[in-house]
């Protein structure tokens, strides 16, 4: 590990649903490239933690720092900017958009950015080639597999080249062969990129995938690599 | 491992010299624990005497003699029964960690430390096979899996037994 400044930090998170707490006082932090596994039991507080750190759900308490700006204290339209230019999601089933293709699925985040529709495009297209599914560009999600479809949410997360990409459970709908597979594509798409992936997992032989992990039990994140 | 029955089995594909069954030994199955050449002879010497294979040619040169041995039809029947014979699965009933776990207990100890400790030595081991399963031929890959999946049920069993900690504590402290 680097002496380097974290790019993304979070103290003292603390967030309750109604009576039910969800973090309780959870700390976090990843590095420039770094791929950390945020592991725990169910109902540990994992994705409320992804949540938190991507700036979609706004802690009860505590900070979350990027690249030096808090960002609990960024208003909305804000923090909705700063998920469309630096950061990229890969979610548990890949929330693709139905009546889009492949191809256009992934040009999206560029599109939404400004970028002309040809040069999206463009770029989307080297991503699905990359990520092995160029062949299902012109298709539909509904006409795809769930592995294909795993993989072109892997593109459309990393089309856009963010600095962090939050990833919660990307394999949990797929078999181990597939799961393999698009954990290999997304763990080398990240490190050609230099992104950071925060990796949500329950299964160990993907967090194995990971630089680090950090595993979260009732509410409190706790970083296994200080364990001698 | 039954180096006999892999040698038996290797021989099956054709006669070779010592060195050889080796040499092809370690290819596929010594990636980690190359066979030592002792073992090769002294595995040959016996199943030499139990008539499992002969020796089909020896060739003296300036060196030692070499002898190439060729597999028997005993040799043949041993390997096939061996093939469909299941092996016992190993039910890991005297747990070293198990052990760990009570006498931490038993000795005021925090056990849930020890857990830890042992989960992140676990991922460790993960990672590294992981990596040198991606860099790796199909056989790497299959043979890290094998290792992969052993390490991956070890750390289940550490975080249940985590999970159960409070109750052990109860009950080996009674």
């Amino acid at each position: 590990m680097t002496g380097e400044e974290p790019l993304l930090t979070a103290v003292g998170l603390h967030k309750a649903y109604g009576p039910t707490a969800a973090l309780g006082g959870a700390d976090f932090s990843i590095r420039h490239g770094e791929i950390v596994a945020v592991m725990g039991p169910s109902g540990s507080g994992k994705s409320t933690l992804l949540h938190c750190l991507a700036g979609i759900v706004v802690p009860d308490s505590g900070s979350v720092t990027y690249r030096g700006t808090e960002l609990t204290g960024l208003p909305d339209a804000r923090r909705s900017e700063l998920r469309r230019t630096d950061f990229g999601f890969v979610f548990q089933f890949g929330r693709l958009v139905p009546e889009l293709t492949c191809l256009e699925n992934v040009a999206l985040p560029l599109r939404l950015g400004g970028a002309r529709r040809k040069e999206a495009e463009a770029a989307a297209g080297e991503w699905l080639e990359r990520l092995e599914v160029a062949g299902v560009a012109r298709k539909r999600p509904g006409e795809i597999s769930g592995g294909q479809g795993q993989r072109v949410a892997v593109a459309r997360a990393l089309v856009t080249s963010p600095r962090v990409v939050f990833a919660d459970e990307p394999t949990g709908a797929l078999d181990s062969l597939n799961g393999e597979r698009v954990m290999e594509l997304l763990t080398d798409a990240a490190r050609f990129t230099d992104a950071a992936v925060v990796l949500v997992t329950h299964e160990t032989r993907v967090a194995a995938y990971s630089d680090r992990e950090v595993v979260v039990r009732d509410g409190a994140a706790r970083d296994m690599a200080t364990i001698r | 491992m039954s180096i006999g029955h892999t040698l038996l089995g290797l021989l099956e594909t054709g006669p070779r010299h010592g060195y050889d069954l080796k040499r092809a030994f370690d290819d596929r199955f010594g990636h980690d624990r190359p066979l030592h050449y002792g073992q090769v002879y002294s595995t040959m010497s016996r199943l030499l005497k139990n008539g499992l294979v002969e020796v089909d040619s020896v060739e003296s040169g300036d060196g030692p003699e070499r002898k190439r041995y060729a597999v028997t039809d005993a040799g043949v029947t041993d390997v096939r029964e061996w093939l469909e014979k299941p092996e016992k699965p190993e039910p890991y009933l005297q747990s070293t960690l198990y052990t760990k776990v009570v006498i931490a207990l038993l000795t005021g100890r925090d056990a849930a430390v020890l857990l830890d400790t042992q989960r992140a030595e676990h991922l460790r081991w993960m990672r590294d096979l992981t990596e040198r399963k991606r860099r790796g031929d199909l056989a790497d890959q299959l043979i890290c899996d094998h290792a992969l999946f052993h390490l991956d049920a070890d750390i289940r069993w550490l975080e249940l037994t985590a999970a159960r900690l409070g109750r052990l504590a109860e009950e080996v402290r009674k």
